[in-house]
């Protein structure tokens, strides 16, 4: 039996020190109750994704904030793949049939400054073996592509005027402001490739789904604005011979976009818009690749000839993406989900990617975990 | 304290005799290198079969980054480089005695190891510690 989205929403990103990480959660999921009618004492099991407070039973306390019904509380904690990791948990659920509604809630507040390259005994290694903070691994990954394929800087920086284009369209976004090529550019370099536009946004943030089986959506009337779940797939990262110094973000997407695929019985031509892990604008001409969207090699030129863009052949992070919607890690990936959900549903505004019927999330836990899904609009 | 400069990662070896070097270990089933000791393979699963074994002070530059901005306390521009050893395993440190510059880096570049002191850090105990580092050498060594 298939899975169904029948409520998903996120609180728009933003700076909330004023608010718990519980609090934040509740909001999401009071709007993805609201948007399906239901209320929490319909939710049978609740699935819960934070990283910066994965000891600290976020789910339970999210409860505690909007109503202790003594349902089952799984929280997930998977880097970067927290979320989607959380809202896999929650469809797996329904399709072994163990629960027919459930809420799955990704929640993180984060700090401000980079991340990565802490950590181990002794002094600190950053700046003496070389560079641990993200920045860095992403742009040794985007050199990586350099190196074979000879894609510029100013390639991947065009994915950051894209993405900082299109968050002027999304009022959810923590950013709704053009960057032109050369602002993008001349920002303050970070690790090159990468300046500071190129980076993601670090954000408070929440997002939240409920799923349920195609026979509750059916009794409870939603069929017509519900998203089938058509793939979900998780990967970790397979042995690589850099592994230890490079953390290899393309083999882990590569298998979960062929799995992905053949578990949908489609292909990346039928996909109709992708939110995909933009953390740094690197990244993304990595998974236009490893994602299918074209060949290998061609990445480049599909950004400089604007088939990822609104209105082009296949849209990518039409939300803003990391990049400039932000990245509260553990909400990233059900935020994703909530954009392609609002396209495939005809409610995206003036950001709408026109006739969406199928989309792909995409998201990269480092370490590695990758997970994807692949919904469709179940108007048809 | 020690009375001697400690390693700045468990796989940089300090021998009584002879001259630092990098340890790597090696799976004696399929040959995997990985750098730093363990005892089971990542790669094929093999139980207790690996050896330790010395990696080359050589090797090729595969990718880079040029980090501009790091943490307080760090000096920067430097060169953070992941460059493949001659006969297996891959490290990542700094490349020093180049321009911070991409037009003055070139992919595969051949590159050797040197050891020297942690650019004068000490831990709290007042240690302080050999490092590792890469410079280019050549085409005609």
């Amino acid at each position: 039996m298939d899975a169904y989205i029948i409520g998903v929403d996120m609180i728009k990103f933003g700076r909330f020190p004023e608010k718990s990480v519980p609090q934040l959660g509740s909001e999401a999921a009071l709007l993805a109750l609201d948007d399906c009618g239901l209320a929490v004492q319909d939710m049978q099991a609740l699935y819960c994704g934070n990283l910066n407070q994965a000891s600290g039973m976020v789910g339970q306390r999210i409860l505690q904030q909007i109503g202790q019904t003594g349902i089952p509380v799984v929280n997930v904690s998977n880097a970067c793949a927290t979320g989607a990791t959380a809202f896999r948990e929650a469809w797996a659920s329904v399709k072994a049939e163990l629960y027919d509604v459930v809420l799955a809630v990704g929640v993180e507040q984060m700090g401000r400054g980079l991340l990565g390259g802490g950590g181990g005994r002794g002094i600190s290694k950053e700046g003496l073996l070389g560079s641990g903070t993200m920045p860095s691994v992403f742009a040794e990954a985007g050199l990586e592509h350099t190196r074979q394929y000879g894609t510029t800087f100013e390639q991947f920086a065009k994915v950051s005027v894209k993405n900082h284009h299109h968050s002027t369209m999304n009022p959810k976004a923590m950013y709704q402001i053009e960057t032109p090529l050369e602002t993008v550019m001349n920002s303050e370099m970070i690790s090159y490739p990468n300046t500071k536009l190129m980076c993601s946004v670090n954000v408070d943030g929440a997002a939240a789904a409920v799923i349920a089986s195609e026979q509750k959506t059916r009794e409870l009337g939603l069929i017509s604005r519900a998203v089938k779940v058509r793939a979900s797939v998780l990967t970790s990262d397979p042995w690589q011979e850099r592994d230890l110094v490079m953390p290899d973000v393309n083999t882990c997407t590569r298998k979960a976009a062929s799995a992905a695929y053949e578990m949908a019985g489609l292909g990346p031509e039928d996909i109709d818009l992708v939110e995909l892990h933009d953390c740094f604008a690197t990244a993304e001409i990595l998974h236009y690749e490893n994602l299918g969207l074209c060949n290998d090699g061609d990445a480049g030129r599909i950004i400089d000839e604007g088939e990822v863009e609104l209105g082009g052949r296949v849209p990518v992070n039409v939300s803003g993406g990391l990049l400039s919607k932000g990245h509260p890690l553990g909400a990233t990936g059900i935020a994703n989900i909530y954009e392609v959900s609002t396209h495939l549903r005809g409610e995206a505004g003036s950001r709408q990617v026109e006739g969406a019927k199928i989309g792909l999330t995409h998201v990269i836990g480092l370490g590695s975990a990758c997970g994807i899904h692949v919904l469709e609009g179940a108007a048809a | 304290m020690s009375d001697k400069a400690l390693p700045v990662v468990e796989y940089l070896k300090l021998p009584e005799e002879g001259e630092p070097y990098l340890e790597g270990h090696q799976c004696s089933l399929c040959g995997a290198v990985f750098v730093g000791s363990r005892t089971h393979c990542s790669r094929c699963g093999g139980r207790d079969c690996m050896k330790a074994t010395r990696l080359s002070n050589n090797g090729k530059l595969y990718s880079y980054s040029i980090v501009h901005r790091s943490f307080p306390g760090i000096d920067v521009p430097y060169v953070s480089a992941i460059v493949d050893l001659d006969g297996g395993g891959t490290v990542k440190g700094n490349l020093v005695d180049v321009e911070p510059d991409p037009n003055g880096i070139e992919f595969d570049m051949p590159v050797e190891v040197f050891f020297g002191d942690a650019l004068g850090r000490r831990d709290s105990d007042g240690n302080s510690y050999i490092a590792f580092f890469f410079r280019p050498v050549s085409e005609s060594h």
